[in-house]
């Protein structure tokens, strides 16, 4: 069941052709979208200034600051548009057009509650893939178009980051997939009886961590990086599209957090208090069968896991120091990458082995303990090599030999 | 119906880009219209029901190599003045190769026209697709993948040439170690 099959029921609309629907059910989420972007950006400047013992906007719009993202938008929507001499404009253009429409569209697949979703994909999350991967030719537009140089070095980091990013991204998204049998968004939902966040701790950290660095969120802002290179691939924007970039980005955000409760809380499931109910021997709360009121409740519970979320990306981005871009690739390459596959690997055969009649909870059970044993392992391994590399400088300093070519040959021998 | 104006509309846009690649000369913006045309590829494969290939297709055309392609345009050419002659020394070399593509495609598809069994007129609408085939088809196409009776030798074998091609970029990008006697 989609939303447009939903709509359809309710008496409310009358029979409409299923282009029209197609139609309505799209400007129907993008609305919402944007409006709920709204909401986004006045959260994010109120929480981040409370956390830097700042007040933050407190002055449109009554005690709360509540109405500032409108004079915000105002003031840039009232902004002129300057185009850099020498652009090029089919990319200049199209960029921030283009950025937008990716990170609307990836929602198709994401299910608000139940009946709630654009559709019902079976292959949703290799959908989401496919679109986060395109979306990061638009970076490569703006750099590129703009002709400038601090714009196309933004470029530049932003494909090495979100290029080498979407590995343990993908890879983080598998086990999930591995667990719940199949790669639609419903299914996985419908599937989580013990969420799996407290079934595979170690990947949804993998996936959270990728996902702060597919958003260009703190630690991993390299792409924009105030201080290095003024503000990336969008420096050479202003006014509304300026806006559309940080829309996009804001966004995004958002739906790596919906994402993640998705994948790993059980979206707008209650997984948690349907285990206490039935551990007391009571029928589970099954809320795609209560109708509108399971509806309902499964938005609300989906809205709040994701703000949730959404606010320890705030929390992060508001605490954290930025990343060098050596630092950033190499904790890709040399320690999510590996951990990612050993942690597939090890689920798979786990997957396997458990016998068919175990409970829910016992497989939980094993899996967290496979899970604690691969960080256990992969923390001690990088206690050793963090380690080595500590000798290896200190030798260096005492020894004064010179070239840091010499002293790696006297370490390997 | 919709079908077919879909269709049409898809193939527009793929030939009509990919014809751009070919005769524009600012190379970057022959990269960007490569991508359109990858995009229309993936949009037939969607009005075909191929979910599954019309993603891989995003994935890896436009996500991995129009990106590579994109990246040794910005490192080999000078900035903002990528205008290159659409013709070089290769010029009848691509000639014979597109030639010997289209007499392939003609005969295989001549082999087997008209393709779909009610391909009475143009605008007849396409058989639909048996809904239990589409739910469990990703499933038995990883299944296929991995069955000694289908596709596992091409698979693996596609595997470790990914493999070879990984540790020779590696190789490749080693920094050169100095003799140090």
């Amino acid at each position: 069941m989609n939303l447009y099959n939903y709509a359809s029921q309710t008496p409310v609309l009358p029979a409409i052709p299923p282009l029209m629907r197609d139609i309505i059910g799209v400007v129907v989420i993008s609305t919402f979208l944007l409006l709920i972007a709204i909401v986004l950006i006045w959260l994010m400047r109120k929480v981040i200034a409370r956390m830097q013992k700042r007040i933050g906007p407190n002055r449109v719009g009554g005690r709360y600051g509540l109405l500032q993202p409108v004079a915000d938008v105002m003031k840039l929507l009232t902004k002129e548009q300057i185009t850099p001499a020498g652009a090029d404009r089919w990319a200049y253009e199209l960029a921030p057009i283009l950025i937008v429409v990716a990170s609307l569209i990836v929602w198709a697949v994401m299910p608000f509650a139940p009946g709630l979703i654009g559709v019902d994909l079976n292959i949703g999350l290799f959908y989401i893939m496919a679109v986060s991967s395109v979306s990061v030719v638009t970076f490569l537009l703006a750099g590129w178009g703009s002709n400038n140089k601090y714009a196309l070095l933004g470029a530049f980091r932003a494909v090495a980051q979100l290029v080498s990013y979407e590995v343990p991204f993908i890879l983080a998204m598998l086990v999930p997939i591995l667990l719940a049998r199949s790669m639609s968004t419903v299914s996985i939902i419908e599937d989580q009886t013990v969420p799996y966040l407290f079934v595979v701790p170690l990947a949804a950290l993998i996936f959270f961590i990728s996902a702060l660095a597919e958003t260009g969120t703190t630690p991993f802002d390299l792409l924009e990086a105030e201080s290095e290179i003024i503000a990336g691939f969008h420096i050479e924007y202003s006014g509304m599209k300026f806006a559309m970039f940080f829309l996009a980005e804001f966004l995004g955000a958002l739906f790596m957090s919906a994402l993640f409760s998705t994948l790993f809380l059980g979206g707008w499931n209650i997984p948690i208090i349907n285990l206490i109910i039935s551990l007391f021997g009571g029928q589970p709360i099954d809320l795609a069968a209560m109708g509108i009121a399971g509806t309902i409740i499964g938005l609300f519970v989906f809205l709040a896991k994701t703000f949730l979320i959404y606010f320890v990306f705030l929390w992060i981005r508001a605490t954290w120091p930025r990343v060098r871009v050596d630092q950033i690739l190499s904790l890709n390459w040399k320690v999510l990458v590996p951990i990612s596959l050993v942690l597939i690997l090890v689920v798979a055969i786990l997957d396997k082995m458990i016998p068919e009649g175990t409970t829910e909870l016992v497989r939980a059970g094993l899996f967290l303990a496979s899970n604690v044993l691969i960080i256990f392992v992969a923390l001690e391994i990088m206690r050793r090599s963090a380690r080595r590399q500590r000798m290896e400088v200190a030798g260096m300093e005492t020894v004064d030999s010179g070239t840091h070519e010499i002293t790696e040959a006297a370490a390997a021998d | 119906m919709v079908e077919q104006i879909l269709f049409v509309l898809l193939a527009i846009i793929t030939l009509g880009s990919a014809l751009f690649v070919v005769t524009d000369r600012n190379l970057f913006h022959a990269a960007l219209a490569l991508m359109v045309s990858f995009a229309g590829v993936a949009g037939i494969y969607i009005t075909l029901d191929a979910g599954f290939l019309a993603m891989a297709q995003l994935l890896v055309y436009i996500g991995a190599i129009s990106i590579l392609i994109i990246f040794a345009i910005m490192m080999t050419r000078r900035l903002m003045q990528a205008v290159e002659m659409p013709f070089n020394s290769q010029r009848w070399l691509g000639l014979f190769g597109a030639v010997i593509t289209f007499v392939v495609l003609a005969v295989v598809i001549g082999r087997y026209w008209p393709i779909a069994p009610s391909a009475d007129t143009f605008l007849a609408s396409i058989p639909a697709v048996d809904p239990e085939v589409m739910s469990g088809s990703v499933a038995r196409l990883g299944v296929s993948f991995v069955n000694p009776d289908a596709y596992v030798i091409p698979f693996e074998v596609a595997s470790v040439l990914l493999l070879a091609a990984l540790v020779g970029a590696i190789v490749v990008a080693w920094p050169k170690v100095e003799d140090k006697s």
